[in-house]
């Protein structure tokens, strides 16, 4: 059981009377790339909130290497080695690049809340900021503030952060959110060589990156999961395919009515 | 290891330069203004110096609006001033250069029990738990005068203890020495702090909440520590406050206290280090100075600061910065013609107004002596029209060549602007 690095048992929230997520489990064993797909207002980013702590879940359990990690708070959560992504970018704004990574990296190598050490001094924090301003191809803006990156870089920039910290498990919120075609295909390398070996989850509406990206495909339609396989298996499920053609969506409010 | 290029840090000449200036204007500055008037307030302006820096902690490097910022230089004051009695009694063996320590630590103390209500929470809700913890701390200041003097104040003698070297601390200018000395080295390290992780957290803290929490750090105890760190220098410059006037009233924990830190900090510039320096000098400037002058003088101080936030809101320290860079690019020199027209207009407005509002407060409050007034050197009568309409008047003619100016001004610096965006381009794709 404590073999896998996420698992959600029966996991629900509710906002007010409506249920959102409606008994969802899912496992995810290390090293594992999940898609997660679903029609618009399925309950993809509540889950991912629900497993980052930003929303507390109603019932059921969050899971992270074993360990129950709802009710949590977010920082302890990502002490724990859970880091996220945002749909809309959530990074640094009036902090540069290179600032904005060395931010991420910091607790990850126990600067905690040091006021008697210099940032410039701390090689191990500057040599890995360095580091993965390389790997997500931004080492020639290095002082440039991220208020004034270019949209894809700013995205390339809130990946490095989410990636930065010492986190096994990564969530990304549509990565390519608002991408052109031509960024997302170079985008997509990017993500799979910045998160080798460690667990991805990918909240992601355009279906080529998905299957692109991931291992395994997780379909979520009202708040729960529809199918959980290997892509092929996916596509070829034909309960997917009448979810995506509306029927499914129909039957279960038909089901919720009745 | 190979070296890499950010490893820069034991070398940075220019900091160096910057530094040493700093020191030797503290230490020539007496020399120049040798007038007891002039100590005085080059005394209170390193103690202004200390704590609008120590303000800007939570102001510009922490974006948490504090309206009861006074409480912890206040509470400095006081504790460092019961010490000070306690030295002159002889019950403590404790040199006065020192007593400004304590009244950081006392800040320190209150900030920890105080600190911990106030930053639970950021933004708009931090502004009002500050303000009525220091409504609070000024009520129980009415409420306490055991310890708060009531309406006297509790005061003491700074020439006791100790005396080494033959510092007695009794002439100003020996205490000038001693408050400049704690102004660099509360400088510098306030200055180093923002070098540190946790300013740099702390930067991060106010731009982007929800995502320090997700990269581990907890934004309340971020906000927590440094909270209590810039009470530390507050509470410095409280106790060096304390050693300079010699006497500590209830006023120095008042909202109206906590509110001129705010209003010269933010007058100073928030978002530059040393905007808070000339803050402070200006705070100095303005209480000293401008209230001698005119009676009218908070009404003027209101005016400047409405200006400056509608017009430069990063303050004078954003005004000093933007011309730099125009220099930097060579085309200030373009400018100053229009600089000049723009301060001789800014000047006429100002009799104008300044005429105006003089016979106002004259009206007000100083009928008795009749309703002649000197202005400037001249003669106005407060009850006659001539006096109102030649003083409108030159404040209109003011308005309407300032308002020209102000768009030729706006045109010449927008294409200078132009050129310099233009320009740093270029020299980047080179």
């Amino acid at each position: 059981m404590a073999d896998y690095a996420l698992e959600l048992k029966d996991l629900r929230k509710s906002f007010g009377k409506t249920e959102i997520i409606r008994g969802v489990n899912l496992a995810v064993t290390a090293g594992e790339r999940v898609g997660i797909i679903g029609p618009n207002g399925a309950g993809k980013s509540t889950l991912f909130n629900l497993i980052s702590g930003r929303f507390e879940p109603s019932s059921g359990d969050v899971l992270l290497g074993g360990q129950r990690i709802n009710g949590k708070k977010p920082f302890e959560i990502n002490r724990l080695g859970l880091s996220r992504s945002f749909q809309i970018t959530n990074i640094f704004p009036k902090l540069s690049v290179f600032e904005n990574l060395r931010c991420g990296v910091l607790w990850a190598l126990g600067y905690k809340y040091t006021f008697l050490k210099f940032l410039a001094d701390l090689d191990d924090a500057n040599e890995r900021a360095e580091e993965l301003m390389q790997m997500i191809k931004l080492d020639k803006k290095r002082d440039v503030l991220a208020i004034n990156l270019a949209y894809a870089e700013q995205r390339a920039l809130e990946i490095g952060l989410t990636i930065a910290g010492a986190a096994k498990v990564i969530l990304l919120d549509e990565p390519t959110a608002g991408m052109s075609k031509s960024e997302t295909g170079s985008f997509i390398k990017l993500i799979k060589d910045v998160t080798v070996g460690k667990t991805l989850l990918t909240v992601e509406h355009d279906m080529d990156v998905v299957f692109g990206l991931a291992d395994k495909i997780a379909v979520l339609v009202y708040g729960e999961v529809l199918a959980f396989d290997v892509p092929e298996a996916v596509r070829a499920n034909p309960r997917v395919q009448d979810a995506y053609l509306g029927s499914v969506v129909a039957d279960s409010q038909a089901s919720l009515i009745s | 290891m190979t070296m890499q290029y950010y490893q820069f840090k034991p070398l940075n000449v220019g900091r160096w330069i910057i530094w040493s200036l700093f020191a030797l204007v503290l230490a020539v500055v007496p020399m120049v203004f040798t007038s007891s008037l002039s100590h005085t307030m080059l005394s209170q302006m390193g103690i202004a110096i200390i704590v609008c820096l120590s303000y800007n902690m939570l102001l510009g490097q922490g974006g948490m609006l504090s309206f009861g910022h006074a409480v912890y230089s206040g509470m400095g004051s006081f504790l460092a001033i019961h010490t000070l009695n306690l030295v002159s009694k002889g019950s403590l063996p404790l040199p006065v250069s020192l007593i400004p320590i304590v009244g950081g630590l006392s800040a320190v103390l209150v900030a920890v029990i105080l600190g911990w209500v106030t930053t639970k929470k950021a933004a708009t809700p931090f502004a009002m738990i500050t303000l009525g913890v220091g409504e609070l701390v000024w009520s129980s200041a009415l409420m306490f005068p055991e310890f708060f003097g009531g309406e006297g104040g509790v005061s003491g003698n700074r020439v006791t203890g100790s005396k080494p070297f033959g510092i007695t601390y009794g002439p100003q200018i020996e205490l000038y020495y001693l408050i400049a000395l704690y102004t660099i080295i509360c400088t510098a390290l306030m200055f180093a702090f923002t070098r540190t992780p946790l300013g740099r957290m702390l930067n991060a803290v106010r731009d982007n909440p929800e995502r320090v929490a997700f990269v581990g750090y907890d934004t309340q105890m971020v906000r927590y520590i440094a909270f209590i760190i810039a009470a530390f220098f507050a509470g410095i410059s409280g106790g060096l406050a304390a050693l300079n006037f010699e006497i500590v009233t209830s006023e120095v924990v008042s909202g109206y206290r906590s509110g001129a830190y705010l209003l010269f900090t933010f007058l100073g510039g928030a978002t530059f280090f040393f905007g808070p320096i000339i803050g402070g000098i200006v705070m100095v400037l303005a209480f000293v100075l401008l209230s001698e002058f005119t009676k009218a003088w908070l009404l003027y101080l209101g005016l400047i600061f409405l200006f400056m936030v509608m017009y430069a809101p990063g303050g004078i320290a954003s005004l000093v910065m933007m011309n730099l860079r125009v220099a930097a690019f060579g085309k200030l020199r373009q400018l100053w013609v229009s600089y000049l027209a723009l301060t001789a207009c800014a000047l006429v407005l100002l009799v104008g107004a300044g005429a105006m509002i003089e016979m106002v407060y004259h009206l007000q409050l100083s009928t008795t002596v009749g309703s002649e007034l000197k202005f400037l050197g001249i003669a106005l009568n407060a009850h006659s029209l001539n006096s109102w309409f030649g003083s409108a008047f030159v404040m209109l003619t003011g308005l309407g060549l300032f308002e020209l100016t102000r768009r030729q001004f706006a045109r010449e610096w927008s294409e200078i602007q132009e050129y310099i965006e233009k320009e740093s381009k270029r020299r980047e794709a080179l």
